[in-house]
């Protein structure tokens, strides 16, 4: 064998290559533009990320050259936004490693795949006295849609604890397990600490209750390579808009079971199969689900957003985003008075934390006048605020475009922070 | 582009690290909770009234140095006064906070320092949030008032 045909043979993605942050950056007009006079140091990726041009343009391609309503018209246009559309529900698939397209179900968001398995599944699994548990490093959007449903069947909702650390207390947990729990609903990824939570370990126990399991992926699908089936949940959740796609546009995977026997969510067109003014026979999977016209850009944007992590590698973005975040991690505890509110031994690229004796709100500030963006407050989990004694934290949450030099800008930035308020 | 300066102001930042009237108050007759979902921050204000006019006021509670520099300002401001007086003086700061005109800064005293917010739009609501909660506690609000 010649070295010309190992040669020719090569795959062109080459994952073997280094991974190159400033080419990455290159993809993201957003990161080329000033604040305040300053180059962006854009640190709030748990809250959004920014988009790369690929899927800037698979959306202007879409309304210029395809756009129509899918699932309808016999014509050319509906027919190819029709297979635009499909064929991201197929990328989410293997994304997710699902079995089968059919359980890929587009919803706005996180938030909204949460409330539909409440709202659908929930009112007719969960009775009286029944349990659900989640843990308390949940999202608002994993609390209330499960203290709505417990108000409505009289259920009730359980709390894993965890430790100083931030990490879920296991024991604990398993304690609390029991024949009345029907569901755990967890975060995959804390959005307010980075911890990573032991997810097969979590479904492997609930299965021995014959409990369901939801796990909140929105903080692990930007970050880890996902498999729902090794996992082995029963619904997984995610929000386009946090892994580099449009706002508005999400996804609810489910069990094919589970979702042929649950009721549906919202009524009206598509999701029906037939519909007469006495009986309605409702649409097939995944259509069941997706009444109305759906996010049809937002579904293509999340494709190509898909598309492009994989022509990088998802592997090779968690292992640069390991890198900065020991890095960041260092710098920020080089800084007197500063504390992490969240120090898992797995955790992902969240830096949540306290400066003695400077309110959150004003290191906000302090940094935007420095060009560097990062979120400031309860993150939307209160209780979680409670457990370690902070009213709010300031919060820098990392992406694949960041960089070593913004961990030095971060670390800067809050030493100016410091002598504002010395 | 606004200066930082502008904003963090020295007299601000001293009131922030030593605010003034921050305590209970036992003979308060009104109090009024401020409270800013968003940020986490929660001020409880308590008010002594007697014949129209604020006796004594102090606060207590946690936030950033802009609304917790404000707190104890307004208390500064507005003990002695009378409740119509109060009132004024906060449509007046809320003028300038906001940046709109027609209120020199001289009407203000010491609470001009806070004209430097207007530069920052999300930041309103900090300096005006005991203000909320003294109006509430004057008009005898039962419900914490919130910014957001």
């Amino acid at each position: 064998m010649t070295t010309a045909a190992n040669t020719a043979v090569r795959p062109k993605a080459a994952p073997q290559t280094a991974f190159d942050v400033y080419k990455v950056r290159a993809d993201f007009p957003i990161l080329a533009r000033k604040i305040q006079g300053k180059p962006l140091v854009y640190l709030d990726n748990a809250a959004t990320t920014q988009k790369p041009q690929a899927v800037i343009d698979a959306i202007v391609r879409y309304y210029t050259a395809e756009n129509s309503n899918i699932h309808r018209g016999v014509h050319t246009l509906s027919e190819l936004a029709t297979e635009s559309y499909e064929r991201s529900r197929v990328t989410v698939q293997r994304f997710l490693n699902a079995a089968d397209p059919r359980e890929i179900i587009f919803v706005r968001g996180a938030t909204e795949g949460i409330n539909l398995v409440a709202q659908t599944w929930g009112r007719t699994h969960v009775g009286r006295g029944d349990e659900i548990l989640i843990s308390a490093m949940e999202h608002h959007s994993n609390i209330v849609p499960w203290q709505i449903l417990c108000e409505q069947q009289g259920a009730n909702l359980r709390v894993a604890p965890v430790n100083d650390a931030g990490e879920l207390l296991l024991d604990e947990f398993e304690k609390l397990l029991g024949p009345k729990t029907k569901l755990v609903a967890m975060a995959h990824v804390s959005n307010a600490l980075g911890t990573v939570n032991p997810v097969r370990k979590i479904a492997e126990a609930a299965r021995r209750f014959n409990a369901r399991v939801l796990l909140d992926g929105a903080q692990a699908a930007p970050h880890m390579s996902l498999d729902v089936r090794a996992i082995d949940c029963d619904f997984y959740v995610f929000s386009g808009h946090k892994v580099y796609a449009p706002t508005g546009i999400g996804i609810l995977y489910g069990k094919e079971e589970l979702l042929e026997a649950m009721p549906p969510y919202q009524g009206g067109g598509d999701m029906i199969s037939s519909v007469t003014f006495e009986k309605t026979l409702y649409n097939r999977l995944p259509y069941k689900f997706e009444a109305g016209t759906p996010h049809i850009s937002g579904a293509i944007g999340l494709g190509a957003a898909i598309e492009y992590l994989n022509s990088i590698g998802i592997e090779r973005i968690a292992r640069h985003e390991k890198q900065v975040l020991a890095y960041g991690t260092k710098r920020l505890l080089e800084i007197p008075g500063l504390r992490l509110i969240g120090t898992a031994r797995e955790k992902e690229g969240i830096l949540s934390f306290v400066l003695e004796g400077i309110h959150p709100h004003d290191v906000g500030t302090v940094l935007d006048q420095g060009g560097i963006a990062i979120r400031t407050g309860h993150h939307c989990a209160q209780p979680l605020m409670e457990r370690f004694g902070v009213p709010a934290t300031a919060r820098a949450s990392l992406a694949l475009y960041n960089t070593m030099e913004e961990m030095d800008a971060l670390a800067s930035g809050l030493q100016k922070v410091r002598e504002v308020f010395a | 582009m606004p200066d930082l300066r502008d904003l963090y102001q020295d007299v601000i930042l001293e009131h922030s690290k030593r605010p003034r009237n921050y305590r209970t108050l036992e003979a308060a007759n009104c109090t009024a909770e401020g409270f800013n979902p968003l940020c986490g921050d929660h001020f409880t204000i308590y008010v002594q009234v007697g014949d129209g006019q604020i006796r004594d006021i102090s606060f207590q509670g946690s936030g950033c140095a802009i609304s917790k520099a404000s707190a104890s300002m307004m208390t500064q401001a507005v003990k002695g006064k009378r409740t119509e007086e109060a009132e004024e003086l906060f449509q007046k700061f809320h003028h300038v906070v906001t940046g709109k005109n027609g209120v020199e800064s001289n009407e203000l005293g010491k609470l001009a320092a806070f004209a430097g917010v207007s530069e920052y739009p999300v930041r309103v609501k900090c300096a005006t949030l005991a203000w909320h909660a003294l109006r509430a506690a004057l008009q005898g609000e039962q419900h914490a008032v919130s910014t957001e």
